[in-house]
């Protein structure tokens, strides 16, 4: 009997084009991902339309989260000797009895989130498990016991010995309260600083005002 | 038993002895480096921040007491934008009047054409002032710039408002191009207006009865 044979396929595709595009991808995806720094709690940052870049060494960054806690840290990547230089100082003058691994934690501690009473404790944790431990807040409360004011005095006083310029970078949630704000800025204006840098995400400008205008003029003037 | 195969008898073609070498597909199985590959790439995707975080500039001025060191208004060039709970926005022009008549409930939305409008009036009100022009001209600025020199936005963000209205009122100004803005804190009897009109005012126990 005759029978009718179908001709049969290979059900094998040649998968090297997609093979080619997902190392693409992967390799584009390696080049720009810059990974996320620790940060203690997450925080989402209100949009601006301002397009200055963040500076990422010499800065002091104070990060108020939703709840109102609030949260020192120092960027000195560069040279990680001026966060020992803080601790030590706070260490002798609080007379908070660290040891000298608990200084060297510090170091590698990326924010701080507690009161002085209870830096010991938080210090005794290795740097990369603190991120578990729910931190309460650098008190600011009232100005009798702002303790981000003495950090931000005992960080500027370190950071003066590089004679490189400081940022003073604020970063807080979009659901954080104002008066917790404005204790932010009072902490760093009783050390008379008075220029700050909100971090924010880049948002584009709504067009036809003022704004827009001056930077299609920019634009203009640079062609 | 085995042959040595001395080869070479035939020109073309390779005697009987010859095996023929088995000719070896090329193809490699792809599928482990791809499922690596997908991998990989879902891991970065998660592990990448997208948003490159930009910054703001917020310079505040030195909190004094003495009257001579504090900026002065023009009453007339003023708007006060007060911020309040669930993203309400209050504003009124100049002073607060006694009855409260110029105090305006509107939103985020519409505060920009609020400010759009007293910017206007206030360079449509200015009065030539060479004096002003002359500095700007030393300076080799922008001599409109003396156009809304009386315009001042005072900022007043009262305890419940957010950071994310702070931060997106002080934008505003940005946007706007307002050049003299100031961040100051509620007067009294302007959170008991705000708070009567959002209904939460609770009179304090002491307060004397007029």
């Amino acid at each position: 009997m005759p029978s009718v044979k179908l001709p049969k396929k290979s059900t094998d595709t040649d998968m090297t084009p997609f093979v080619d595009v997902a190392f693409l991808i992967l390799s584009f995806f390696m080049l720009a991902t810059k990974f996320k720094p620790p940060e203690p709690v997450e925080i989402k940052t209100p949009n601006s339309v301002s397009t200055k870049p963040l500076p990422e060494n010499d800065a002091i960054l104070v990060t108020l989260d939703s709840a109102g806690h609030v949260y020192f840290s120092m960027q000195a990547e560069k040279d990680p000797m001026l966060k020992y230089t803080v601790i030590k100082n706070v260490n002798d003058t609080r007379s908070l009895g660290l040891t000298e691994n608990e200084m060297k934690n510090f170091v590698k501690t990326s924010a701080i989130g507690v009161s002085f009473g209870g830096l010991k404790q938080l210090l005794s944790i290795p740097a990369e498990d603190q991120a578990k431990v729910k931190q309460p807040g650098v008190p600011i409360k009232d100005s009798a016991s702002n303790e981000l004011y003495y950090w931000i005095r005992d960080a500027v006083s370190a950071f003066a010995s590089t004679h490189r310029p400081i940022k003073y970078l604020i970063k807080g949630d979009n659901n954080a309260k104002y008066p917790q704000f404005k204790e932010i800025l009072n902490a760093f204006k009783r050390n008379d600083i008075f220029k700050f840098q909100l971090i924010t995400a880049v948002e584009d400008v709504p067009d036809g005002t003022e704004l827009a205008k001056e930077r299609a003029a920019n634009e203009k003037a640079k062609k | 038993m085995a042959s040595v195969d001395t080869g070479g008898g035939d020109s073309h073609k390779k005697g009987p002895g010859v095996k023929k070498a088995k000719k070896l597909s090329t193809r490699v199985d792809m599928t482990p480096m791809v499922d690596l590959g997908f991998l990989l790439i879902t891991f970065f995707i998660f592990t990448t921040t997208m948003s490159t975080p930009s910054t703001m500039d917020l310079f505040m001025p030195k909190d004094t007491n003495k009257d001579e060191d504090q900026n002065k208004a023009k009453e007339s060039g003023a708007l006060t934008i007060i911020l309040a709970k669930n993203n309400n926005v209050y504003f009124y022009e100049g002073q607060l009047l006694p009855d409260a008549s110029n105090f305006t409930s509107t939103s985020f939305a519409k505060i920009r054409d609020e400010i759009i409008k007293k910017r206007k009036e206030v360079i449509a009100s200015h009065v030539h002032d060479a004096n002003c022009e002359k500095i700007w001209a030393k300076n080799k600025g922008d001599k409109n710039s003396c156009l809304d020199r009386d315009f001042v936005v005072v900022i007043k963000p009262d305890p419940d408002a957010t950071y994310k209205n702070t931060v997106d009122i002080l934008d505003e100004m940005t946007i706007n191009g307002v050049k003299r803005f100031a961040m100051v804190d509620l007067f009294p009897q302007e959170l008991e207006l705000v708070q009567k009109t959002e209904g939460t005012f609770v009179a304090p126990p002491a307060a004397p009865a007029k």
